[in-house]
């Protein structure tokens, strides 16, 4: 069902975890759906992406997509980070069956809801990055200084 | 992984050697059509007629009464679909309940699109349909209570003797659909009220495609398949004999070795929930704790999703399964675990393992084992998890 590629970071994810004094956390998803996703960003003064976390409650898809992504904004720009696409993720992972490509959407809007969350913070715009429309726990925010 | 540990026997049981062994000269050498008039195909007649025999025993009730189908949900179709056929006139209500298998929902959702009214009754956070509910349900125009023996994914067995009484009591046909029932607990048709019961070979070790239908004589329930004159002109189509030989043979070894498999079983389903739910923290058990299939186990492991569960399960050589979305195709966790009021998250981190007489202790022992280690791996990456961990610092 799945490719060596997703099995691979389904069972060994890179970068599962948290940070603490995150630059930027988003999650995103819902559990009614069986998939959240929340990814940490560590980003510094220059707008590069130095660490990437993330905690997933999903299926083998939605690890591994998490996974994935993580490895692709490491070490870039937050512009970079934003044309991390989902058809990116999942051309990384050599391909996802057809009814896990919302996985790797879920992967890319918790990059974009993670960057949201560092923009807000830092009180400037990332051009081209819309508010994430998919994030549940909008009362988590106050989560981030554990 | 050297071995594989197959815990998955309510989806299907491989067939034993002794009903394989039975089943194979009728592929062959004796590969007669019973319809056929030369000596040499009368065999062939006999022993579908003996297979009858054995099945109807099994169930206490007559040789006639039993009729070959493809498997349980052909069965299902038929008893739905033509006792609503024939009693249409009677009234247009039927009864079921929400944790059918789907052999029975969708059948009772192509009725109600042809003009007929379904009540799907609740059940209580066990899964057992309650009686009161029942009664309330029950119209003048009620010609159908339909409700399975034991559920397929809790394993929860259900009143039957006392929805049999409440059918019979108010005049209304009773089918229940005993799939993952028969061959595991004893029943007795005329004990229970059954007016029809549905049954299939593969779950009992018997071979794929060949089930049956109880008929209790006296119904007018017409063909379902139109054609030949096979299975007293109720089901045409040239009699699958090695699958009804290895039906048989299947029904004749699960009904001499229930009493010591049930034993067995139930011994070890205990030791396996018992451990789980000792030494996995947030976990409950689904179903009934005692009126359950004697081999099924369903859990749910909060804050992880089921898919992932299977998978990791499955590279350490262990077959189970889930009512999670992610294994249904749909976005929906199982309709059965929403049914007893678990909430979706829930119900997506279900496990449900279902043991066969193969099972040994060890097999349990490294079951246990490894579900507490792997569902340790998910939760310390589940963002559930986390948030629960710092709620309750």
């Amino acid at each position: 069902m799945y490719s060596e590629k997703v099995m691979d970071h389904f069972t060994n994810p890179r970068n599962v975890g948290e940070i603490e004094d995150a630059s930027g956390v988003g999650t995103v998803g819902n559990a009614k759906c069986g998939d959240i996703m929340r990814i940490y960003l560590d980003i510094d003064e220059d707008g590069i992406i130095r660490d990437c976390k993330f905690k997933t409650f999903g299926c083998g898809a939605a690890v591994a997509t998490s996974s994935m992504a993580t490895e692709l904004v490491m070490g870039k720009t937050v512009q970079e980070a934003l044309q991390v696409t989902n058809k990116a993720v999942m051309e990384a992972l050599d391909g996802l069956p057809p009814v896990k490509v919302h996985c790797s959407l879920l992967a890319e809007e918790a990059i974009h809801a993670a960057l949201w969350d560092y923009a807000e913070k830092n009180g400037i715009v990332i051009e081209g990055l819309k508010k994430p429309k998919n994030d549940i726990h909008e009362d988590e925010e106050d989560g981030e200084e554990y | 992984m050297a071995k594989t540990i197959y815990l998955d026997n309510a989806a299907t049981t491989p067939v034993k050697p002794e009903v394989l062994e039975s089943m194979l000269p009728y592929f062959t050498e004796k590969f007669g059509n019973p319809s056929a008039v030369y000596n040499f195909a009368a065999e062939n007649k006999n022993v579908v007629t003996q297979a009858r025999e054995t099945i109807a025993k099994a169930l206490g009730t007559n040789t006639q009464d039993i009729y070959f189908t493809a498997g349980g949900s052909e069965s299902d179709n038929w008893a739905l679909k033509a006792t609503a056929e024939a009693y249409k006139d009677k009234g247009n209500h039927i009864i079921t309940t929400k944790i059918e298998h789907h052999a029975i929902l969708h059948t009772c959702e192509y009725l109600e699109q042809n003009g007929f009214e379904v009540t799907y009754l609740d059940v209580d956070e066990q899964g057992i349909v309650k009686l009161e509910e029942l009664k309330k349900a029950i119209r003048p125009s009620t010609i159908l209570i339909s409700i399975m023996f034991a559920n397929n994914e809790i394993g929860t067995i259900q009143p039957i003797k006392e929805i049999g009484e409440i059918a019979k009591e108010h005049n209304i046909l009773f089918h229940t659909d005993a799939v993952q029932a028969f061959g595991h607990l004893d029943i007795k048709v005329d004990e229970y009220h059954i007016d029809m019961l549905s049954a299939s070979g593969h779950k009992l070790n018997g071979p794929k495609g060949i089930g049956f239908l109880y008929i209790r004589k006296g119904l007018k329930l017409r063909s379902f398949v139109h054609g030949g004159a096979q299975e007293r002109k109720r089901r045409a189509g040239t009699e699958n004999v090695p699958g009804i030989v290895g039906l048989a043979k299947a029904v004749e070894i699960s009904i001499n070795t229930m009493e010591e498999r049930v034993k067995k079983e139930k011994s070890l389903r205990d030791k396996l929930i018992d451990r789980v739910l000792a030494e996995i923290p947030y976990t409950r058990l689904n179903g009934d704790r005692k009126k359950r299939l004697p081999n099924n186990a369903n859990f749910s492991f909060q804050f992880i999703e089921g898919e992932s569960l299977l998978i990791m399960l499955d590279m350490k050589g262990i077959c189970g399964s889930s009512g999670s979305a992610c294994t249904s195709g749909s976005l929906d966790p199982s309709h059965v675990l929403l049914a007893i009021g678990l909430p979706h998250e829930i119900a997506h981190g279900s496990l449900r393992l279902t043991l066969s007489d193969e099972t040994t202790e060890e097999d349990i022992d490294y079951v246990v084992d490894t579900v507490k280690e792997i569902v340790e791996k998910l939760r310390s990456m589940s963002p559930l998890y986390e948030d629960f961990v710092k709620q309750n610092v």
